[in-house]
């Protein structure tokens, strides 16, 4: 056992599996989804990679639909760090105009899966790091740091490779790439407590702030721009309302919440009773849809 | 509990998470059979540490009505076993990591399959580490699997093991039962060295000794488990252990900046210290040490580093740090121990590529020395092995790397095996020491050799290795032996105890160990001299027969003599030429041969002279007879020229 106190110990393996693959991949990507685990995720690697600059780009999938905070926090971000920003937006999604609330599986399939499959074909990355963690999600627990993908992106959960201490096997045949997730061993509260001894930046509306929100099947709604169709039952009210989770905003149910500094976010994570991607409606389509999405190439 | 009240303030919670920030980490493994109760008891630890949201509780309540295989009641296992295909045919295949937290400690659980045909999957979870849970089912007792796992567990290096007896409720509460099942396992876990065991009688179902200790068993005066996983002290490498560091990537940002990337795998390091690099030996001095963008005065084991150097030495990938007054080993050969986890079977000579630390070259296993039988710890002879087999091998790298035994550094002794075409990981392994004819030192062939020196010299070159008690009169023989041969122009050698003990060996004392070293490297030297064309005379003492068989096996057949000088002990002490015997029964000698240490009669010398029978001339005689008889020497003269006086 370490001497080091746990954070440090997740802190010192996360960016040792950053160097890892920087030092073996050819093409290393790092998918920013501008949410909290990105965030914890950017920092480290600045860290990994110091005094020298990012060694790689940062990639987001941009569907149109994130909230407008979130991408003025991405381009602040890229800018202060001197960072190379890719954005990719699925073509064929705009056109088709499938929309969020109306397209179900199929857009988030559109937009996110088939858009990162896109982004990673078109610019022949080998290596992506995604900001996933074990605690998320029962499939994610089985999930393995470095995560192989076939040159169809697809993830093969009965076949993964043997990953012993920290050694890990970067090879990989044409055409396949390999999902990294250097957070793979922090829990929710690790993130935060992180993010609060380090100071990270993180989108405000982690914080709890008066917004706009519309009530949909018993959840609260941003109303972040026009486009959130509304009925003539549907009426828009000023709260006080936080986000645990980020995603686009019309499928992002805010929580009603006054905590509007960190220590009152953790408080209220330590009491709720209820995991942080319940907020997000996309996940609850059959109790193995992020098995499947993931072997279909979602992150 | 053991957080904060929904209540709590700010403050509050900033001494709260004050607090959190020191624990410590304590990874485990739990494994057992299929139906031990595995999902059962980590379900129960994440409920009652509150890690089970409502909504995954809601879920999991759907899916036991549904799939579940508890008759309805929550089925834990649904919350452990997130593939499809695991909840389809109701087993574990691969390894789930799971998180929870008490005021104590934070924990990652990795919840392993039994099935042996996923062993690959709980190797993985045991690599990390530092304890493991195995669960027996109370009724059912050690089995084959049990036995197995504790195997993998005690390979691997794990220290700390708990046995929960699960389902206690099952066979009411028996002590007597509970205590059968602890024998048996010590019995087993003492062959196989396993390290700390604390034996736990619980029933995850019911709650007993999981969580709070149980009524039901006032017998069992230890903790319940929780609390046994919050207190056990897994000390880690000590503090006293020495820097290394794999260098992981070098850091190259502008011609001003050039650091040396990586996790240290033990010890600690400080600006100004000086270190050396390896396998090439360049030694320098710490300049700085960075975490992250901030200077630090130093860093400990496990922390993630940048270092630059005083001095513009060659470092690159996959060489190691260490400290300059301590380097590890490098070599390109060793002993190993391979578990091996692909369908297509590890085959002798085949060349795969092997990671350790950041260090990746090509590697051949030769031979397979033996496969393990994991149930009944038999040593089974093996020109393969195939999926899921352990076996001990030779193994030869292309380059030579700096390493450490895995029992003493898993970082720098534990590597992977990937196959070069499907570019899979096909095994892992443990190094377990470097083979002595390797240490980076490669055979020159030579064009003068051996039999063309010996005929320049008309004689064969042998070994007479004189071996006996002290005072037994072995130099005074072999000296004679010697003069004998010198006068017949034969060129000779006599290598002496007391002499080399001055200079070749004065390094060396009198335990079991340093006579064994003294032997090896007298027999070296010795080969050395036969290689030359010599005729060796070896004088001494060699208490041990395995050392005499080890210099045997150095030369050819036929060019070793074992002269046995065969004095009774009682003879020797009443010469006592040198005065060797009085301190020793004095006590002022250590390990004596006859004395306090054991002197192994040759069992069957090619020479054998009984000194009680025989004066040394006598002896003399019949020493150069016997090189007669063998033709190591002819019956006439050596020279060409000979000298009729």
């Amino acid at each position: 056992m370490s001497r080091l106190d746990y954070l440090k110990r997740l802190e010192a393996e996360s960016i040792h599996i950053l160097r890892e693959v920087v030092a073996e991949c050819e093409q290393p990507v790092m998918l920013y989804s501008i949410g909290k685990d990105s965030s914890v995720m950017l920092h480290l690697a600045l860290k990994a990679f110091a005094p020298g600059k990012l060694p790689f780009p940062l990639l987001q999938i941009a569907t149109g639909w994130d909230f407008r905070e979130m991408l003025e926090f991405r381009d602040e971000t890229a800018r202060r760090h001197g960072l190379t920003l890719l954005v990719h937006t699925n073509p064929e999604g705009l056109q088709a105009g499938v929309k969020p609330w109306s397209h179900g599986a199929t857009y988030s399939d559109l937009m996110l899966t088939q858009a990162l499959r896109q982004a990673l074909d078109q610019y022949g990355f080998d290596a992506a790091f995604g900001g996933g963690r074990r605690d998320e999600e029962k499939s994610r627990a089985k999930e393995r740091i470095f995560s192989f993908r076939s040159a169809q992106h697809r993830w093969d959960p009965k076949n993964q490779r043997p990953e012993l201490w920290q050694l890990y096997n970067t090879r990989k045949s044409r055409g396949e790439s390999i999902r990294v997730f250097p957070l793979s061993n922090w829990t929710e509260l690790d993130v935060w407590h992180y993010i609060y001894l380090n100071e990270v930046p993180i989108v405000p509306l982690y914080l709890a702030k008066k917004r706009p929100v519309v009530r949909r099947e018993g959840r609260w709604i941003m109303v972040d721009d026009e486009r959130l169709p509304l009925g003539e039952h549907d009426r828009v009210e000023s709260r006080s309302v936080r986000f645990r989770t980020l995603g686009c905003y019309p499928l992002t149910a805010a929580d009603e919440s006054t905590a509007d500094t960190l220590p009152l976010v953790i408080q209220e994570m330590l009491s709720s009773r209820n995991s942080e991607r319940q907020g997000r409606l996309v996940d609850h389509e059959g109790a193995a849809s992020m098995e499947r999405k993931k072997q279909e190439g979602y992150f | 509990m053991t957080t904060p009240a929904a209540h709590a303030t700010p403050a509050d919670i900033e001494a709260y998470l004050a607090q959190h920030s020191h624990k410590s980490l304590l990874r485990f493994i739990t494994c057992g059979s299929v139906d031990d109760g595995k999902s059962s008891l980590i379900g129960r630890l994440l409920h009652e540490s509150k890690m089970i949201f409502e909504d995954q509780l809601a879920t999991l309540a759907d899916e036991s009505r549904r799939i579940g295989t508890r008759g309805g009641e929550l089925d834990y296992a649904l919350i452990v076993d997130g593939l499809a295909a695991e909840r389809e045919q109701g087993i574990t295949i691969d390894v789930a990591y799971r998180f929870f937290a008490t005021t104590k400690r934070k924990f990652i659980v990795a919840d392993t399959p039994g099935h042996e045909q996923y062993t690959r999957n709980m190797v993985t979870g045991a690599s990390t580490a530092d304890l493991a849970v195995i669960l027996i089912d109370a009724r059912k007792g050690v089995l084959t699997q049990t036995r197995r796992h504790s195997y993998l567990v005690s390979l691997l290096g794990i220290r700390h093991v708990v046995l929960a007896v699960n389902k206690m409720d099952l066979v009411d509460y028996s002590r007597a039962r509970f205590e059968q099942i602890e024998r048996d396992y010590r019995e087993f876990a003492d062959r196989i060295q396993l390290g700390a065991i604390a034996c736990i009688p619980v029933s995850a179902v019911a709650g007993d000794n999981v969580v709070a200790a149980s009524a039901r068993m006032p017998w069992y005066g230890g903790p319940p488990l929780l609390e046994h996983l919050e207190t056990v002290s897994t000390a880690g490498p000590s503090e006293a252990s020495a820097f290394r560091m794999p260098v992981q990537w070098v850091n190259r940002p502008n011609a001003d900046f050039r650091g040396f990337s990586g996790l240290i795998a033990s010890g600690s390091v400080r600006r100004g210290d000086a270190i050396r690099a390896l396998p090439s030996g360049r030694g320098s001095t710490v300049a700085r040490l960075l975490v992250g963008a901030t200077d630090v005065e130093s860093a400990i084991d496990g922390e993630s580093v940048t270092l630059t150097l005083v001095d513009e030495i060659d470092v690159s990938r996959g060489d190691v740090l260490c400290a300059a007054d301590a380097p590890t080993e490098v070599a390109n050969q060793f002993e190993a121990t391979i578990i091996w986890m692909h369908d297509q079977p590890l085959l002798q000579g085949r060349a795969y590529l092997l990671k350790v630390g950041a260090k990746t070259v090509m590697a051949t296993v030769s031979p397979i020395k033996y496969r393990i039988n994991v149930n009944t710890l038999e040593h089974l002879a093996a020109k393969r092995l195939d999926l899921n087999d352990i076996g001990v091998c030779g193994i030869e790298l292309s380059g030579a790397i700096a390493f450490e035994p895995y029992r003493i550094n898993r970082a720098l002794g534990g590597f992977i095996l990937i196959d070069r075409l499907t570019n899979d990981t096909v095994g892992a392994g443990l190094l377990h020491f470097a083979l002595r004819r390797s240490q980076n030192v490669h055979w020159q062939a030579l064009d003068v050799n051996k039999s063309a020196r010996a005929n320049l010299s008309h004689q064969k070159p042998c070994i007479l290795w004189f071996t006996g008690l002290s005072g037994a009169g072995k130099s005074t023989i072999a000296n004679l032996v010697e003069k004998r041969l010198h006068v017949d122009g034969r060129h000779t050698y006599l290598l002496d105890g007391d002499n080399v003990r001055h200079g070749l060996n004065k390094d060396l004392g009198f335990t079991n160990q340093d006579r064994v070293e003294n032997i090896r490297r007298v027999a070296e030297v010795s080969r050395l001299m036969v290689d030359a064309g010599l005729i060796v005379l070896v004088s001494f003492i060699s208490p041990f027969r395995s050392e005499r068989r080890m210099a045997r096996a150095l030369v050819e057949s036929g060019e070793f003599f074992e002269v046995f000088v065969d004095t009774a002990l009682a003879e020797a002490e009443a010469r006592d030429v040198k005065g060797l015997y009085k301190k020793a029964r004095r006590g002022e000698l250590k390990n004596f041969t006859g004395i306090d240490s054991p002197y192994e009669v040759p069992e069957s010398p090619e020479i054998h002279l009984d000194t009680a029978s025989m004066s040394a001339e006598a002896c003399a005689s019949r020493v150069l007879e016997h090189l007669r008889l063998a033709g190591i020497i002819d019956t006439g003269t050596a020279s060409s020229v000979t000298w009729d006086i």
